[in-house]
């Protein structure tokens, strides 16, 4: 009795056992994801950790040992006033042109959000600045800020506003140099800003902004007290994508500027570059990118705390 | 009277707004289109009106670009990483989207934002320890650097995009498809894979764009010019010395801007759904 039994159960076991795994949502679930956290461990964690240790040794191209000298290298970086204007630059950089995207994507969500003839032409065209890569988009403005060929400066002269004796120099002075930085970054930023504002206004009831109207909200009052406050967790994503990919940005600098002139317009991500790669100083280069992470941390965790708080 | 004045002035100003945008975000690719069709001696020449041709356009750059150059080269290996990339990133973040959206219960939620938090892990803090995996693993100076590195960007924003849209889907579908007696496996690749096909294509199409978009890790870990992809052939290949050739690289640019552009209009509203849905859901 026992032995058929058993002997049943062993010839239906392969097939059983092999359900049992596909149709457990828990165990299905894990291998699932399995891959994806694999990878990202082995590509993404593995190498932040290898980061922070570079941070903490004597590691250059040069002389490759793993000798661990503490926090030296912060203490060595922090000290050079160089890369104090550095940070300094890379927080102007990414809150100038963050506030001027949205600034911009504000207004410009606000002319889209009117049915008018030719509203999807210009939508794909306003999109253009964020879709295409940045790297191609900023060797086109670097064509048009030129010392010489300026198709800027050009019409400043033709308008009478400038001479071609006095005609500014965009990427050659320091503070326009910086300018034209933020400028193109905004650029680049305030479509997206854009479309965020219109994903989050049409998302606003309707019944609620004619409730408002009738108890007498104007135009004002209705964007800033009733839809501003309903979409303002969708704005913080769209910033905390802003703000970080900002922050850590070094290819317009490096296509741009190349951080001159003298320094006026390096960034965090760019001087990690140049000393990392550039000049072959491994343990410096991950030091100063490490700077990187405690706004990132600050960044993230304050806007997910924000969204979060909203939710509930 | 007065109040058709009025009109008259909020519409005048209201296009007037309109252009302003339209001018300053297709200005840039006019500038393109306009310099790399325009003869050397044209260019270069300050008394020229710059936004016209002064002498007759020409497919010189264009030529030159194509005939003289790895442009060509460059285009195909930004396919060949894309494809790769692609790949990778739909068979790791399909089922990685789908159990967070379906199978991960309370821990789902966490995972995601633990996902979605690795996307922001910015490259600029990670090329300098994946270059040195990248020099060990024997891949350096080699495009196939950038098809094992990419997923680590793709398949965070994809898994994040697809998890939108499965929590999107009614949950129904599946639980009839296994009562008419499918695994939860078969389920899944029988019914909520081919019902997601649309979201799948967009994941196809912004991996794509994501790969073509990258400038940082192709800069730090490709100097043979054979290996490049296009976005960085473009801007480093065609400036020797202190010479840009600028009929040339505003050319290249232009080629590899129109399939991006056409790309992100097609796909761009399924693409805020599910950047924005995954979050505020």
């Amino acid at each position: 009795m026992a032995v058929i039994a058993e002997s049943a159960r062993l010839a239906v076991k392969p097939v059983s056992r092999f359900r049992f795994i596909l149709d457990r949502r828990d165990v299905l679930g894990s291998i699932f994801i399995a891959p994806a956290i694999l990878y990202v461990l082995l590509l993404v964690g593995v190498p932040f950790l290898l980061a922070v240790y570079y941070s903490v040794s004597a590691y250059t191209l040069y002389d490759p040992t793993w000798r661990f000298v503490g926090l030296a290298n912060f203490e060595q970086i922090i000290q050079n006033p160089v890369f104090l204007e550095t940070l300094g630059n890379t927080f102007l950089f990414t809150f100038g042109s963050n506030l001027l995207g949205l600034i911009m994507g504000k207004f410009g969500a606000l002319l889209l959000l009117r049915p008018f003839p030719g509203r999807k032409i210009v939508r794909a065209l306003i999109i253009l600045p964020w879709a295409v890569p940045i790297a191609l988009a900023t060797i086109a403005w670097e064509w048009m800020f030129d010392s010489l060929y300026s198709v800027i400066n050009w019409t400043l002269i033709a308008l009478g506003i400038v001479t071609r004796d006095d005609a500014p120099n965009w990427l050659g002075s320091p503070h326009l140099a910086m300018l034209c930085i933020i400028i193109i970054n905004a650029w680049r930023f305030f479509p997206f800003a854009i479309v965020i504002f219109l994903a989050g206004i049409t998302a606003v009831p309707q019944d609620v902004i004619d409730a408002a109207t009738v108890d007498g909200a104007g135009f004002w009052r209705r964007n800033y007290q009733i839809i501003l406050p309903m979409i303002l967790p969708i704005v913080a994503i769209g910033l905390i994508f802003g703000i970080v990919f900002t922050f850590t940005d070094l290819s317009i600098v490096f296509l741009l500027t190349n951080g001159g002139p003298s320094g006026a317009t390096s960034v965090l991500g760019f001087e990690g570059f140049q000393v990392g790669i550039a000049s072959g100083d491994v343990a410096h280069g991950a030091a100063i990118s490490l700077f990187m992470l405690p706004v990132l941390l600050i960044v993230v965790i304050g806007m997910l705390r924000f969204i979060r708080r909203r939710e509930i | 009277m007065r109040r058709i004045l009025a009109i008259t002035g909020r519409e005048t100003a209201f296009y007037g707004a309109v252009a302003f945008f339209v001018i300053v975000c297709a200005f840039p690719f006019y500038w393109m289109l306009i310099t790399s069709l325009k003869t050397n001696s044209d260019l270069y020449n300050v008394t020229n009106i710059p936004f016209w041709f002064t002498e007759a356009p020409t497919l010189e750059h264009f030529r030159y670009l194509f005939e003289q150059t790895l442009f060509v080269r460059w285009l195909l290996n930004s396919l060949v990483i894309g494809l790769c990339v692609t790949a990778i990133t739909l068979v790791t973040a399909i089922p990685a989207g789908y159990s967070l959206a379906r199978m991960s219960g309370r821990n789902g939620e966490a995972l995601g934002i633990g996902i979605f938090l690795t996307y922001l892990v910015p490259p600029s803090l990670l090329f300098l320890p994946l270059s040195r995996i990248v020099a060990d693993l024997g891949l350096q100076n080699s495009m196939w650097s950038l098809v094992l590195v990419y997923p680590t960007f793709t398949i965070p924003f994809c898994a994040w995009l697809l998890m939108g849209f499965f929590k999107a889907m009614p949950p129904e579908i599946e639980e009839a498809a296994i009562v008419d007696g499918c695994s939860l496996f078969g389920a899944f690749m029988r019914m909520t894979v081919p019902l997601s096909l649309p979201a799948i294509l967009t994941v196809v199409i912004f991996t794509f764009t994501l790969t073509l978009q990258e400038f940082v890790y192709a800069l730090t870990f490709i100097s043979s010019s054979d290996q490049k992809p296009v976005t960085l052939g473009v801007v480093t290949d065609l400036v020797r010395g202190d010479v840009f050739y600028w009929g040339e690289l505003m050319a290249g640019a232009l080629i590899a801007s129109i399939p991006v552009a056409i790309a992100y209009n097609l796909f761009l509203d399924r693409f805020i759904s599910g950047i924005t849905g995954g979050a505020v859901k």
